[in-house]
């Protein structure tokens, strides 16, 4: 069976016919994919990321949180991801239209993200949870993340934008204050947010 | 298929071609599978600093470059284009240079292109620690890193084109159908993945999609056909025994081929995808029941009767835990495909458990099987310990076996309770904890495991030309190497 010809032939084409089927025919269906506008307010959804928000997408590729948390919310009845409250709807395609990277993720050893910014609103939440996770969620495995926060010593004075870290977890006379890039990572967080009802996946 | 058996009838002429075979490709196969063993010793410390952190993640809490988003991909990408990868080009290039029955071709420009593989990893390895990688799985090494892997790949398989094209074997055995096979999909499926992940070519959802065709086919088109391919030779070449079935492995060469490639997309069930694009990767999953039964019948058939020297050769019995391994994963892979089954597990350590049985129990494991042959037969001396090869067999066959079991169980346990909402998330966390202490735990047995194998590697290279003779067996009594180093010494000595 000196084939040598007909081997590589075959399995170039059983790579070709997969590249084709799983990559690039839906790669091609999905760029009919379009915004949906906000009646309310004239906003279109999805819409990409901006400014800080966009900055902080970057902060959380390199810090690879994607390892630990997912931005996917799987449909009503498989899993139990609605009621957990990680969402009110499934995900969609549509909702990923301007998402590069994309971080879906793979693995829950925290929580989904997809809806974090409508779950935690709060900016000072996200502080607390990113420099010492035991402080919001005691028991935890998630790391802390001290390198973006940074330490000054104030006295009595607060300064403004220091995190309201409570006593067991401050030290004397000093204001932990969030770096430029905590506070991107946070304004990223605080943008993941995808509860608008698409046509394809409306509200349970 | 039928190997040769060694022995009397074998002609004088056979065995010095071999010898002239093996003594071509000594050089780049040393180099390739050197590196590789430098590098499983990287990829065990980085596994160690991860598993700790995920139950004490105050363990060098704090640091940046330590942080678990980096030092988990890291390990990651150590293991697969460090140990893994190059583990398999070295074998592939032996392999296929005995089977042509050629020389190995162009020397030092393979043993150039291992040192630029390794540049790749080293290069790769920082920018992740430093904050430069991708969190695209398998693909995080940043762009600029792609030419230091596809460069060499393309180099291996002109090799490996040249080799079966100037065969001057009469058969063509199926392990070469495999090797060929392998080289020829992995620049496809590297060059493709890094053109689409990094240049923008699709968007949205269908970078997930490239993520996991890449992810999965550089495990099941890549890594997988070397190793079933070396299994293949080996195992036949040690018990003297020809291959079972020759048309039952070709069926599972070309079912392998076809099936494995739709299955990736298991990855993403449930996610934001239509639903026929899971569909297809489920329905590829089911179809890897046959090329895996075709494997699984002609290895056990082929050692059948011949299982008692499991106990005295250290390659066999790696080989034929690999290969019982890679029947044993793919089953659970096969079943972990289905909706059923994902809705539960998907998004829990038992995928982690599930990777290693696969990553290394069934390939690593024959890859060692694959060294412990061939590093005697390039070198030209023989392992200097037994025992140390005992506590490798065992460090790694335990280490994994408490891994795999270990992580499935909590896995399935961890989806159970996370698909029942009331069920808080941190007593999740809390019920899981005691399996990830078990895991640093099993890691650890397998890097004593591989610092064993790391010192029987540095004991044949470092005093290559201190000859031992007989093959090295577990049942192989040998002289403490201190004593052994002493003696040749002080025979030096005298001849001076």
């Amino acid at each position: 069976m000196n084939r040598t010809f007909l081997v590589i032939v075959g399995v170039f084409l059983t790579i070709a016919f997969s590249l084709s089927g799983l990559v690039l025919i839906p790669n091609w269906q999905f760029q009919e994919h379009q915004p949906v506008r906000n009646a309310r307010d004239g906003s279109q959804y999805p819409a990409p990321y901006y400014g800080l928000a966009l900055q902080g997408r970057d902060v959380y590729v390199d810090q690879g949180c994607a390892y630990c948390h997912t931005q996917q919310v799987r449909p009503k009845g498989y899993g139990a991801d609605i009621r957990r409250n990680w969402g009110n709807r499934r995900t969609v395609a549509r909702d990923y239209m301007y998402e590069y990277p994309i971080l879906l993720g793979t693995m829950r050893t925290g929580p989904d993200l997809a809806n974090i910014g409508a779950r935690q609103p709060a900016r000072d939440w996200h502080y607390l949870h990113l420099y010492n996770p035991q402080i919001t969620s005691a028991g935890s495995v998630m790391p802390r993340y001290p390198y973006l926060f940074r330490t000054i010593k104030a006295g009595e004075m607060v300064p403004a934008g220091a995190i309201p870290l409570p006593a067991a977890f401050q030290s004397e006379g000093t204001h932990i204050l969030p770096t430029a890039r905590g506070e991107q990572l946070v304004e990223y967080l605080r943008a993941q947010n995808r509860t608008f009802p698409l046509p394809e996946a409306k509200q349970p | 298929m039928t190997h040769v058996p060694e022995g009397p009838a074998e002609s004088r002429l056979e065995q010095i071609s071999r010898i002239v075979i093996d003594a071509s490709s000594r050089v780049p196969v040393l180099l390739w599978f050197t590196s590789s063993v430098i590098w499983l010793l990287f990829g065990s410390l980085a596994a160690m600093i991860s598993s700790l952190k995920l139950h004490h993640p105050d363990f060098l809490g704090g640091i940046e470059w330590l942080t678990f988003g980096r030092i988990r991909p890291v390990h990651l990408d150590i293991v697969f284009f460090g140990w893994s990868c190059m583990a398999a080009i070295g074998a592939l290039l032996w392999l296929q240079a005995r089977l042509c029955h050629v020389r190995l071709p162009w020397p030092v420009l393979l043993s150039g292109l291992a040192m630029v593989w390794n540049v790749g990893v080293v290069v790769g390895s920082v920018a992740v620690l430093a904050g430069h990688g991708s969190s695209i799985e398998y693909l995080e090494f940043p762009a600029y890193c792609a030419p230091f892997f596809a460069i060499p790949a393309l180099g291996v398989l002109a090799a490996n084109v040249k080799m079966y094209l100037t065969k001057s074997s009469e058969h063509t055995y199926v392990s070469q159908w495999y090797l060929l096979a392998a080289t020829v999909w992995l620049p496809i499926l590297y060059v493709t993945a890094m053109l689409c992940t990094y240049f923008g070519l699709v968007q949205g959802v269908s970078q997930a999609i490239t993520n996991w065709w890449f992810g999965h086919n550089a495990l099941g088109l890549w890594v997988t056909p070397i190793a079933v391919a070396t299994a293949y030779y080996l195992i036949p070449k040690v018990t003297g025994r020809p291959v079972h079935s020759y048309h039952l492995s070709l069926l599972g060469f070309w079912t392998l081929a076809i099936f494995y490639n739709w299955a990736g997309t298991h990855h993403l069930t449930g996610g934001p995808l239509p639903a026929w694009t899971i569909t297809v990767g489920v329905v590829g999953s089911m179809m890897m029941f046959i090329p895996v039964i075709t494997v699984a019948i002609n290895h056990h058939m082929t050692m059948r009767g011949v299982f008692s020297m499991l106990k005295t050769s250290p390659t066999l019995r790696f080989t034929v835990f690999g290969s019982f391994m890679y029947t044993v994963a793919s089953f659970q892979g096969s079943l972990e495909a289905l909706r059923s089954h994902q809705e539960i597990t998907h998004f829990t350590q038992y995928t982690i458990g599930h990777a290693h049985l696969g990553l290394y129990g069934f390939f690593s494991m024959i890859m060692f099987g694959a060294m412990y042959y061939i590093f005697p037969r390039i070198t030209n001396n023989e392992w200097s310990s037994a025992r140390l090869i005992k506590v490798h067999f065992w460090g790694s066959a335990l280490g994994i076996l408490s891994y795999g079991i270990g992580l499935c169980w909590a896995g399935w346990w961890q989806g159970t309770m996370m698909n029942n909402p009331s069920i808080p998330f941190l007593q999740i966390v809390e019920y899981i904890k005691p399996y990830l202490i078990l895991r640093s735990i099993s890691g650890a047995g397998m890097t004593i495991a591989h610092l064993a194998f790391a010192l029987s590697v540095w004991r044949i290279l470092s005093r290559h030309h201190f000859v031992m003779s007989g093959p090295t067996l577990f049942t192989t009594q040998r002289p403490p190497w201190r004593e052994f180093v002493n003696e040749q010494n002080q025979r030096e000595e005298i001849a001076q």
